[in-house]
């Protein structure tokens, strides 16, 4: 199956890029949503400010999902849905706009992402404690194995742990392991009689790196280690219910925003990973686009991403031939020692008690991890082509353009959305939502099944906040550990280099009378923290005072802790798009409460972005080109050091 | 470039607004001298009484849900009207000298609400030990805020430290961690004010955990230390409970004299950071240096305390 990620803006316009796509010749639809929607809130909460529309679309009731899917064949599409805490809800929007069109639910297929701990690990849109979180989980998989037989309720992800920093065999051990978490909790919702086909019906999601044959040695290994647990834990004896299905997203940890051409190939290398043998071959492959690390991939972009997929299934003898790697000793070795490193890693989180449990374990492992990548690379062990060597290049046509080769999100769209949703929430009987909510609080608190109330709750016109609020109101909130504070200090890559700035930093806190301290932030809904969670790291290690609270603050937040905490520099980190409207609001909100400590600011941002937010008091910018994180420390202590001889 | 006698007087008029700039003072090196006149215009001497704030110090090992049980904390006692500062001692210090706050010390607290103040510190390498201007931070707020919170991580030796300055102590435990019931019984660990079993929603296993602490204290004769088992995530249990118990802990204490105790032990503990064994020599010793201490107005700062000491042994040499 071919598709590509997509969805932004508004429901109508998202409609438009699918039925764009489904002519050109692809054969599924992913579903992007907005982070708003991910996480829980409608378009008009202080949260979902700046963030409305921008990484996906935004679906706030049953009639955004019915524009959504407007046209589009229901009981013969194949839908993917990148959803994880309020899968729940946006599946049971999904039911309620079939239903419209008279098409049963027993008819529909697709996925919802729906994992949960990888969110908690390395994708930050998590909603609910864990414990409430695995409950929605397993009532939707105990929902769907009966009720919509060919919906994959969850589509567990290893994907975003090896975005985070995994290792080939963090990635598989990790991933088995909550898969397993999952299938405990299932397990105590359905009978022994349903495991096989709820076995059957968990799928993965996986990366693939740029090394495509250790890449496709662990795809070989998750196989084997997938059939055994099956087996084994759960006493699935059907082979078809054994066997591990998988989708891929080929990885965007590598690709670069230096000479981004080069992505092309890489994405062309990593897709070989998950296809060359037929017996670990995935059943669907999304490809990133070329110009990911700049921004919004445009629909050509995204064109080019299909074409890929295409001239390899089509063009070459791939899929002509049986297994190639049958029998081969270099590849079962390579098999052998992963699935051998998986079992060990396996039994530490077990010990840990769990998946559930072990999170913070976890957590902190892929922060290490990460950590030790960025050494690498920093030091020239690893090379990037483009990056660490080989950095000439000609002038490339294909970012000359105005925009710089990506899509601008109108900033309408969200002032438009939240009128939308008032609107929405004006015309709608009030009564009914009333006793939605409050029949979905009632079996929430109890032990029953989320699935009928939220279906309910979907026809009755509730929106994606209120669905998300009930649950909050009964569940309570929730702060997800961020893994820096166990993180190792490894060796440095230059250890002089490391040792000139610690220098220069006790230099500033001798003059400010007090050490260096620095804030760093992570504005608005955007979770994607590894720069946040590295920068935090490097800092320590470079001697500094380092408050890091985690993801999702407000700009109020920020600023409040910024002031009681005293500290001489903020650092704010955003990879959502949402900067533009982000930044010069926590500035703004600094200085509101007598902050004048400078800013600096991380995260994919286009170059024409730059100047504005130079304009609005940031004193410096840095992009997923500026990897060298020592160069990034001596310019923070430098204005730091900048105010206190200032000052003095 | 002085402004302490107006942070001073915003202080006793409790304007916690003062408060960063406050901290931002103390924690200077190199405005010690500032520092010790803030101490001295808060003084019990020169306010006339003890400042009113209540301070709490919380200590538990990582992981025991310090956290979530200070959010929940945080909440109860705004909800009662009363103000909070929360002073977190961080233990992580390495090689480098920096370190990493907040990470466990995210205390959920509305950004816009006045009343609340978080501020986190490094231990500076002392496992378990306070941060150097903790306890002066502590005197200060304790001015303004009406709890003063001094959180730290360990257990075993940090509940002493703070001890001395916290009026009351109250230790957070996790089911299941036998630690603090080993450290008790071993006498490793002073009785605290207050035991803590977090993860009550656990049931049996922070009963059972409740079970044990209490027969221990029984059996060292404490039999009158409260052991309460609170839940901090949804639903909540036990706050309440907890938050009385703190305050009539404090009710049943003579404070001046528990605090004027403390401010002498930091006072011979601050001398003997700066002129070492040989200095305690010419005072004659420890006991007679406190007996000598408490010869003094028990209002006076610890600044004043450690010049008087410091005039007495060189006197003696």
């Amino acid at each position: 199956m071919m598709r590509t990620y997509a969805g932004h803006s508004t429901a109508a316009k998202s409609n438009e890029l699918y039925r764009r796509n489904l002519a050109k010749g692809q054969t599924g639809l992913s579903v992007a949503f907005d982070l708003p929607t991910q996480t829980g809130y409608d378009a008009d909460h202080e949260l979902a400010r700046g963030e409305v529309g921008k990484v996906g679309v935004p679906i706030a009731h049953r009639g955004d999902m019915a524009q959504l899917m407007d046209g589009i064949p229901l009981d013969r599409m194949n839908t993917s849905m990148t959803i994880n805490a309020t899968a729940a809800w946006l599946l049971g929007l999904y039911v309620v706009a079939a239903d419209e069109h008279g098409i049963d639910e027993s008819a529909l297929a697709g996925t919802t992402q729906n994992d949960i701990i990888k969110e908690f690990l390395a994708r930050g849109t998590y909603a609910f404690p864990p414990g409430p979180s695995m409950r929605l989980i397993a009532d939707m998989v105990a929902y769907t194995v009966t009720r919509i037989p060919k919906w994959n309720p969850i589509n567990i992800c290893s994907y975003h742990l090896q975005e985070a920093g995994a290792t080939p065999v963090q990635e598989i051990s990790f991933s088995l392991c909550n898969a397993i978490a999952v299938l405990d909790a299932v397990r105590e919702r359905v009978g022994q009689e349903l495991m096989g086909p709820v076995f059957g019906r968990i799928s993965f999601f996986v990366n693939a790196g740029v090394r495509f044959v250790e890449e496709h040695a662990k795809l070989r290994a998750m196989g084997r280690l997938w059939e055994q647990i099956g087996r084994e834990r759960y006493g699935v004896t059907d082979e078809r219910h054994l066997r591990f299905r998988y989708g891929v997203q080929v990885n965007s940890l590598g690709l670069t925003e230096q000479q981004p051409e080069n992505n092309v190939q890489r994405i062309v290398l990593e897709a070989l990973a998950v296809t060359l043998g037929r017996s670990a071959r995935a059943r669907a492959i999304q490809l990133p686009a070329w110009n990911e690390a700049l921004g919004l991939p445009r629909p050509w972009d995204q064109q080019w991403s299909l074409r890929i997929q295409q001239v390899l299934a089509l063009e070459t003898d791939l899929l002509e031939y049986p297994d190639i790697f049958e029998g081969s000793k270099v590849m079962d070795g390579l098999v052998d020692e992963l699935m051998e490193g998986a079992r060990a890693e396996m039994a530490v989180v077990a010990e840990h008690g769990g998946a559930v449990e072990a999170v913070p374990y976890m957590k902190a492992a892929l922060v290490d991890s990460h950590r030790e990548r960025i050494r690498r690379i920093e030091s020239g062990e690893q090379t990037l082509v483009g990056v660490n060597r080989y950095e000439e290049t000609e002038p490339s046509p294909l970012t000359a353009d105005a925009e710089g080769g990506i899509l601008v999100v109108d900033p309408e769209t969200e002032a438009q959305q939240r009128e939308a949703v008032a609107q929405w929430r004006a015309s709608r009987d009030a009564d009914a939502v009333e006793r939605a909510l409050a029949e979905l609080r009632r079996v929430a608190e109890s032990d029953e099944n989320i699935m009928e109330a939220t279906i309910a709750a979907a026809r009755a016109g509730v929106t994606t906040g209120e669905w998300s609020q009930a649950l909050r109101d009964v569940f309570g909130s929730y702060r997800a550990p961020t893994g820096v504070g166990e993180a190792a200090s490894s060796d440095p890559a230059h250890p002089a280099e490391l040792d000139a700035i610690r220098e220069e930093v006790e230099r500033v806190s001798e003059a400010l009378g007090r050490r260096v301290k620095i804030l760093v932030g992570k504005p608005g809904l955007d979770g994607h923290s590894n720069g946040a969670e590295q920068i935090a790291v490097r800092a320590r290690d470079a001697g500094m005072d380092v408050v890091y609270e985690g993801i999702r603050l407000t700009p109020a937040q920020i600023a409040a802790s910024a002031l009681q905490e005293g500290v001489h520099v903020v650092g704010l980190s955003i990879l959502s798009g949402s900067h533009r409207e982000l930044i010069p609001s926590v500035i703004e909100a600094l200085r509101e409460v007598g902050v004048d400590a400078p800013v600096v600011v991380g995260g994919i941002i286009p170059e024409a972005d730059v100047k504005p937010l130079k304009d609005a008091g940031v004193s410096a910018v840095y992009t997923p080109k500026d990897f060298n994180l020592s160069q990034i420390m001596r310019d923070i202590v430098g204005l730091v050091g900048e105010g206190a001889t200032a000052s003095a | 470039m002085t402004d302490e006698p107006a942070l001073a007087a915003r202080l006793r008029d409790r304007d916690l607004a003062a408060a960063p700039a406050a901290l931002n003072l103390i924690e200077n090196r190199t405005r010690a001298a500032e520092t010790a006149e803030l101490l001295r215009d808060l003084s019990p001497a020169a306010l006339g009484g003890e400042p009113p704030g209540h301070v709490v110090g919380v200590t538990g090992p990582p992981g025991a849900g310090k956290s979530s049980l200070l959010s929940a904390l945080v909440r109860a006692w705004r909800q009662a009207g009363r103000t909070v500062a929360v002073l977190a001692v961080d233990p992580s210090s390495k090689r480098s000298g920096g370190s990493l706050l907040g990470d466990r010390a995210r205390i959920e607290s509305d950004p816009a609400d006045p009343g609340v103040i978080v501020r986190s510190t490094a231990a500076g390498g002392r496992l378990g030990g306070l941060a150097p201007a903790t306890r002066a931070a502590a005197q200060t707020l304790s001015a303004a805020f009406d709890v003063v919170v001094i959180e730290t991580v360990g257990v075993g030796q940090s509940e002493t430290e703070v001890a001395e300055v916290a009026d009351t102590v109250a230790v957070i435990v996790q089911p299941g961690s036998g630690d603090a019931l080993q450290f008790i019984k071993a006498g490793i660990m002073e009785v605290p004010d207050v035991l803590v079993v977090t993860k009550a929603d656990l049931g049996d296993v922070a009963l059972r955990a409740r079970r044990d602490l209490v027969s221990a204290l029984r059996s060292l004769g404490a039999r009158d230390t409260p052991v309460l088992a609170v839940s901090s995530v949804a639903p909540t249990t036990g706050i309440d409970e907890l938050v009385a118990a703190l305050a009539a802990h404090r009710e049943g204490l003579d404070l001046p004299e528990r605090r004027a105790e403390a401010r002498r032990t930091s006072a011979l503990a601050d001398f003997v950071a700066e002129h070492g064994e040989r200095g305690m020599r010419a005072l004659g010793g420890r006991r007679t240096a406190l007996r000598f201490l408490d010869e003094h107005e028990a209002g006076l700062d610890v600044a004043t305390l450690v010049e008087r000491l410091e005039q007495r042994a060189g006197a003696a040499q």
